[in-house]
């Protein structure tokens, strides 16, 4: 039941009005149900696979905290026996206890998620046929590796100390499954969603419309720009469109999946808030950032949250990290300083790489932002002195040429996404120094490329639209809270205007297939 | 306390320590500093920061941070 299809919108809208009708402590039961009818619709066989997850780590989060409990009331009983080394030493061996049991879980947890990505790659596809598994190298058990991270966050907090374990195995299975983070996230801590996930909630008129035209806007996106641009986007990558025709494609492509996943997210984030429900924000107008590093902490943020708390930290503040600093600063000054850094993030760009997919361009695409990253913080300083050298921070023109910068950079790192062989990716991005085909802007190519005038007049208006309304954000805040400021005609007609342009140039008609969105295959 | 502060310091020499209590929260400290200050803070206080205190509450200030330093430093 993809998002975008007919059936979702009639169970959501069925799912609503259930929802303010029935009483309050029951609502996130209902939800709970409504997440497993939505889950249960994309294949009864991919079931096991989010049970074995939620009762994996809710029991092992359990059993950590009765051991954390055990800890402290020993430690409490015996204050006034125990010296400080022999407290330090007793709570180091409940570490590494919990520390052993929590690695047990992830490890089977990941294990089952890497099995599940192999099977859809090309050498493993046979095995897994041969061995009855044939449904999985199709597509992915629904929404997989976002609620695998989302409970392997929440174990790793309890281990930590930093959650409580939850005790209500169905509020848990709530927070695991929650549908509509469990396509494409956010990924979402306990502690973020708890507080209006379980919740009562009555009818706020203001906080469902809210959510619904944040739905609307979603659908705006998806249908009328992501489901339309993608036939170019398949078409620039045949073999003939190099030089300016890559380029074309870096441009296409960047549109393209900034519309479909902010689309997905805007659907979520919007639903859950017309049930009253926070999930944190996942991308902040990354177009807008000046450097590779910035548009990472505002492009699928809660992603890259995740990475840093249980990946890069992790490994970068880890006792032989710390070692390895202080000997590499006696050798190599400065750079020896950020080293631990440096290795930390190929380790949490490799894993970046391999979450998006088990070909070698997904490595490539990984160590290509990472060496970006770490090449630019080396170069700080030189920059600063460039930029006051010639007092370019205060100059108005520059800060948009950072941008545009960024964003060509990053469309020719992010097009190796579109190119399983490495080898067709170097190459064409060679290409951008042997061929200039400027001419294929206006000799009619353009015209071949799956789209029509009204297509391109279309996706014009309504990239315009969306930079607008970017713009606005950024520099005034909630749009719909200006809205709902001014008078209500005024709101209901633009409202209205845009449910219409969705209904008349969404990419969807007689025979209408849903398009699949393109992060549910992660 | 001073030692922090010339740790601090080195890193962003425009930056007012002693006063500005959103170092995470306005983005003036990202995670490469903040690995850079776990790791200068265990070179000068001989204290390890594990992974679980790298929140945003305990590096929001120098007095944050200077208070888990201590922290550490009785457990």
């Amino acid at each position: 039941m993809l998002f975008t299809s007919f059936n979702f919108l009639a169970f959501a809208a069925v799912l609503l009005v259930l929802y303010y009708l029935i009483p309050k402590k029951g609502q996130w039961i209902l939800l709970l149900a409504a997440s497993y009818f939505f889950y249960i619709c994309a294949g009864l066989e991919y079931l096991g696979f989010i049970l074995f997850t939620t009762i994996s780590t809710y029991a092992t989060a359990y059993v950590i905290s009765i051991i954390l409990k055990k800890q402290d009331a020993y430690l409490a009983e015996n204050k006034a026996t125990l010296s400080r080394d022999e407290r330090k030493a007793y709570k180091n061996h409940v570490k590494c206890i919990n520390r052993w049991i929590m690695i047990a879980c992830l490890f089977l947890n990941f294990a089952i998620l890497a099995f599940c990505k192999a099977c859809i790659v090309e050498p493993f596809q046979a095995i897994a046929e041969e061995r009855g598994l044939s449904f999985l190298t199709v597509a992915l058990p629904l929404g997989i590796s976002f609620y695998m991270f989302q409970s392997a966050g929440y174990l790793i907090d309890v281990y930590r100390g930093t959650a409580k374990a939850e005790k209500n195995f169905f509020r848990y299975a709530l927070f695991v499954s929650f549908f509509p983070q469990l396509v494409q996230g956010p990924i979402s801590r306990l502690s973020q969603l708890a507080p209006s996930l379980y919740a009562p909630h009555a009818f706020d008129g203001k906080q469902v419309s809210f959510g619904l035209q944040r739905v609307l806007w979603g659908y705006f996106k998806k249908l009328v720009i992501a489901d339309r641009i993608v036939a170019a986007v398949v078409t620039l990558k045949h073999p003939e469109y190099t030089g300016v025709g890559f380029i074309l494609l870096g441009v296409f492509y960047a549109i393209q999946i900034y519309a479909d996943f902010t689309g997905g997210i805007d659907v979520a984030i919007g639903l859950g808030e017309a049930l009253g429900i926070k999930m944190p924000e996942n991308f902040i107008r990354p177009f807008f950032s000046k450097n590779i590093a910035e548009y990472w902490r505002r492009w699928h943020s809660t992603l890259g949250e995740w990475m840093k708390d249980y990946i890069f930290y992790p490994i970068s503040v880890s006792s032989p990290m710390l070692k390895l600093s202080k000997a590499a600063r006696k050798k190599l000054g400065n750079f020896g300083k950020r080293l631990p850094v440096y290795i930390a993030s190929i380790a949490t760009w490799f894993v970046t790489g391999i979450w998006h997919g088990l070909t070698p361009n997904f490595i490539v695409w990984g160590m290509l932002n990472c060496f970006v990253i770490v090449v630019s913080e080396e170069l700080t300083p030189l920059y600063e002195k460039f930029h006051n050298r010639f007092h370019l921070k205060q100059k108005a023109w520059y800060g948009g040429f950072e941008m545009l910068r960024m964003f060509a950079l990053m469309n020719l790192i992010r097009s190796c996404d579109l190119f399983p062989h490495v080898g067709d990716y170097f190459s064409r991005l060679g290409s951008l120094f042997t061929t200039f085909n400027f001419h294929i802007l206006w000799d009619g190519t353009m015209m071949k490329l799956g789209l029509s005038s009204l297509d391109y007049a279309i996706l014009g208006f309504s990239i315009v639209i969306v930079f607008a309304i970017s713009v606005i954000q950024e520099k005034k805040g909630s749009v719909r809270e200006l809205l709902w400021n001014k008078p209500a005609v005024l709101r209901y007609v633009l409202i209205y205007a845009l449910f219409l342009i969705v209904l008349l140039m969404g990419s969807f008609g007689i025979g209408y297939n849903p398009g699949n969105f393109i992060y549910n295959q992660f | 306390m001073e030692q922090l502060l010339e740790i601090l310091s080195e890193l962003h020499p425009d930056v007012d320590f002693e006063t500005e209590e959103h170092l995470i929260d306005n983005g003036i400290l990202d995670s490469f500093d903040i690995v850079t200050i776990v790791a200068e803070i265990n070179g000068e206080f001989d204290v390890s920061i594990p992974a679980e205190e790298l929140l945003p509450e305990n590096f929001n200030s120098a007095k944050a941070l200077y208070a888990l330093v201590e922290r550490l430093m009785e457990e």
